[in-house]
């Protein structure tokens, strides 16, 4: 019959995990600029196509 | 001519056209930069966006101060003795590409690390190894590829901002606590009498106890706060009645839950909290890229170069000037403080300060006022006053600058909340007495739920997103609020005062009118192309102006500073310039701007310069006739006084040489006849006016460049818009007024079961979200529909 108590402290337990990690993000200022990360998200790929030209040219020198 | 645009900054090749790489530049500056970005494999840079760059400017000395230990430990965040933490202000900011190539320096110098920026303040944080590098060094690298930081007074004296993100913690904590007790009381509203759940329904209970009490200790904190400052200050605001009913709520609901009475209100709680603090988030829509607090340390540098008395240059810090200081103005450097021009040909933009964009030539002896910005070569002067003695900056010592507007506002919700609470708690003492003799036992009962379902949330609602929504409207069309209560005021003007230059003018385009003997073809085409080699703002809007010739190559060409022009070509001379350059001696004062032209030493005649009037100008000022009081308010003279009486309605006030002081009092004035004055201006000059009137908005044509401190900042291009923003003002204060009697007629029905005590919990949490979610509903869609039309 206990059962209950656990499963509520489990799922309780869960939400405040949950809830401790909405905190810190908050904190560590994730939400504070929300358009910057949106534009360089997309430069990944660039970076990586740049790369190698970058040592070709080392490899030159 | 064809012309091609810069391939760094899509500005036209008109002038001087530089090839390099087989792609053209407008100028050496922008072809620089671009070697700097290929010899780095950064050419991704122009991938991103065609034509992303900006030019960059010289500022050659111009950051020496940087070098003093003093400025440095102002500037930067952190400093650990080998590296240092800067967070650096860069307008440019502007594309996708500005983005990529700052986060990008660490490949143009290894010496900096992980440079990060934020696109919506305009900013760039980078770390950098301080033993092989200077804070210094980092700010030339930026200015060489076009991104010169700017660094102000303001960075010096108000040290490191601190954001604050309370808000934010609250709705978390709301919303997490909201949800949880939703789940726990789920199985109470259906009432089934199932054995587990009899079983562990004080066990529920008390963890929705548990739940609520950071809710209403933390995250309602900021109501109490609110109605404990009303009422000490004798005004029922509308967080008085939230705050009794937070109480209420959650006395009642403790002690149900003690006595075994039933379970509670914990989730209407939860849900009124979590609904009211995101209609205060909704509402507190910041434009982080600009800024409506600025006053002149936002314009001014933070050092400036001294003389010493032994003729050494020496960086000093501006509130560190001291009378009869010499000092050294460099090009494009700001003067600080008033003082006197001893050495150097001066020429004063005085835009900053009023709007004017001609510079003001100044010999030696004259007397220069803080606030002008040197615009040809550098020049010497001796400081008469200190930084806050000083003409301009004295603005800021009046009382206006010193107190809040919002003060002496009392909003909309605040005035119908006055009456509400007053309804409110007669309704609870009527009904209470009246079940005191009737059936006691419900007394306590009827009473506090009475106060519960009163509980204005839909109320305190409705104004946040009506007025939120509007404000993120008016956003989207670049007229920006510094915040929602603004909307309010303007609704209630009914005086509407312009400053006339920058603001109804245009500072880009002027016009000019040619007068005197008719010029030859040849001569045309002499002037024009003389005026091609000059890089000076009047050569080029004149050039700009005059018909398009053949381009042909001078066998002379000189430029006399802060004098004319001089070309010649075969035989023919020309000389474009002041009236005593060119050989003419006027005794009439000119009160417009004029280029003199003679012609092989005879004299032809003259180009006056007018102001051009900002498009759609006088259709505006017909429109806002019929609902406003109209006037002009100009530090200029009265030369485009005719013109003006053209253009403008006839009523329309006009007032000439009005300065700073002036322009305050004269709104003072108005406002002490009863009126509700709104002023658009775009200097500093008419900083005290703009803090003086009801909303004050500064018009610019570049938003992100800085404006002086207001309620809102307009763009220039919308400024004909200007009566469709004042009628959209006035039906959003309608919108609100419907949508107060959405949610009474909702508080009709509650306040129905809760006098006849019939009040169940299940009640009260379906009919708090349901008039929450009706009225944002209503409010979001009745927006919508009145600004459908703005475009």
């Amino acid at each position: 019959m206990s059962v209950i108590y656990i499963l509520l402290t489990i799922s309780i337990i869960v939400a405040v995990i949950f809830f401790i990690a909405f905190i810190v993000a908050v904190k560590s200022g994730q939400y504070d600029d929300s358009y910057t990360p949106s534009v360089r998200m997309l430069f990944e790929d660039e970076l990586i196509k740049e790369k190698p030209k970058t040592s070709k040219l080392t490899n030159q020198d | 001519m064809e012309h091609t645009s810069c391939f760094h900054c899509g500005d036209l090749c008109d002038t001087s056209t530089v090839l390099h790489d087989e792609k053209s530049f407008c100028c050496q500056g922008c072809k620089t930069v671009y070697e700097i970005f290929s010899d780095n494999d950064l050419t991704c840079y122009y991938d991103l966006q065609s034509n992303p760059g900006t030019t960059p400017q010289d500022i050659q000395g111009k950051y020496d101060f940087l070098s003093q230990q003093n400025i440095i430990d102002k500037l930067v965040e952190f400093d650990d003795g080998k590296s240092q933490i800067v967070t650096l202000y860069i307008p440019q900011i502007h594309c996708s590409s500005c983005i990529w190539i700052l986060e990008n320096l660490n490949k143009l110098n290894p010496n900096i690390s992980s440079p990060q920026v934020d696109f919506g303040k305009k900013t760039v944080r980078l770390q950098y190894n301080s033993e092989h590098y200077s804070l210094k060094e980092v700010v030339i690298l930026l200015s060489s590829i076009g991104y010169e930081p700017y660094i102000s007074l303001e960075d010096f004296s108000t040290g490191k901002s601190h954001v604050n993100r309370s808000l934010i913690y609250k709705l978390g904590i709301a919303g997490f606590a909201f949800g949880n007790v939703m789940f726990l009381s789920f199985p109470e509203y259906f009432e089934v009498n199932e054995f587990w759940l009899e079983q562990y329904k004080p066990f529920f209970r008390w963890l929705m106890f548990a739940f609520s009490l950071p809710v209403v200790f933390y995250a309602s904190s900021d109501y109490f706060v609110s109605a404990y400052k009303g009422l000490r200050a004798k005004v029922l605001n509308i967080d008085v009645p939230i705050a009794l009913g937070i109480i209420v709520l959650f006395l009642r609901s403790t002690i149900d839950i003690m006595f075994d009475f039933g379970s509670g209100f914990f989730d209407s709680l939860t849900g009124l909290l979590f609904f009211l603090l995101l209609g205060k988030f909704f509402q507190q829509k910041t434009y982080s890229f600009l800024s409506f607090e600025r006053d002149y340390k936002s314009y001014f540098p933070i050092a400036i170069t001294k003389i010493t008395k032994d003729g050494k240059e020496q960086p000093v810090q501006v509130y560190d000037i001291k009378e009869s200081d010499r000092l050294l103005i460099r090009n494009e450097e700001l003067i600080p403080v008033d003082g006197v021009l001893i050495k150097g040909n001066a020429k004063i933009d005085y835009s900053f300060v009023t709007g004017e964009s001609e510079a003001v030539r100044k010999v030696s002896g004259d007397k220069l006022f803080a606030g002008g910005k040197q615009t040809s070569g550098s020049i010497e002067m001796e400081a008469l006053k200190s930084v806050e003695q000083s003409y301009l900056t004295q603005l800021w010592g009046n009382d206006v600058f010193n107190k809040s507007k919002e003060d002496g506002f009392t909003t909309l919700t605040n005035m119908i909340s006055k009456r509400f609470t007053i309804v409110v708690l007669s309704i609870a003492f009527i009904s209470t007495t009246f079940w005191l003799f009737y059936d006691s036992s419900k007394a306590l009962n009827v009473f506090t739920s009475v106060l519960i379902i009163a509980c204005p949330c839909a109320i305190a609602l409705a104004a946040p997103f009506t007025l939120g929504n509007m404000l993120r409207i008016f956003g989207k069309h670049k007229f920006y609020l510094k915040n929602a209560t603004v909307i309010e005021q303007m609704a209630a003007i009914d005086t509407i005062i312009f400053d006339k230059t920058g603001t109804i003018t245009s500072n880009k385009q002027s016009t000019a009118k040619y007068e005197g003997a008719t010029l030859s073809s040849s001569e045309e085409k002499l002037l024009k192309n003389t005026l091609r080699g000059s890089n000076h703002p009047l050569s080029r809007t004149l050039y700009a102006l005059l018909e398009e010739h053949d381009i042909i190559t001078l066998d002379q060409f000189e430029e006399h500073l802060g004098q004319g022009l001089e070309g010649v070509h075969l035989k023919d001379r020309i000389k474009i310039g002041s009236a005593n350059f060119v050989g003419k001696n006027t005794e009439t004062a000119l009160l417009n701007t004029a280029v003199h032209i003679s012609s092989n030493n005879t004299y032809k005649g003259k180009y006056t310069f007018y102001n051009s009037y900002r498009k759609g100008l006088s259709q505006l000022f017909n429109t806002l006739k019929k609902q406003y009081d109209l006037a002009i308010l100009s530090g200029d003279n009265e030369g485009e006084l005719e013109n003006l009486k053209k253009l403008l309605p006839v009523r329309t006030k006009m007032l000439f040489n009005q300065k700073p002081d002036d322009k305050l009092e004269y709104i003072k004035y108005h406002q002490s006849e009863g009126a509700k004055v709104m002023m658009l201006g775009d200097g500093l000059n008419d900083a005290g006016a703009l803090a003086q009137s009801n909303v004050g908005i500064a018009l610019s044509e570049n938003v992100n460049v800085f404006s002086p401190a207001c309620d809102a900042i307009l763009d220039a291009e919308k400024f004909n818009r200007l009566g469709d923003f004042l009628g959209l003002s006035k039906s959003a204060i309608k919108i609100v007024n419907w949508s107060f009697m959405l949610s009474l007629f909702y508080n009709v029905i509650g306040v129905y079961f809760a006098v006849t005590g019939q009040l169940a919990p299940v009640i009260a949490a379906i009919l708090m979200p349901l008039s929450s979610i009706s009225v944002v509903v209503f409010t979001t869609i009745a927006t919508n529909w009145v600004s459908r039309n703005l475009k």
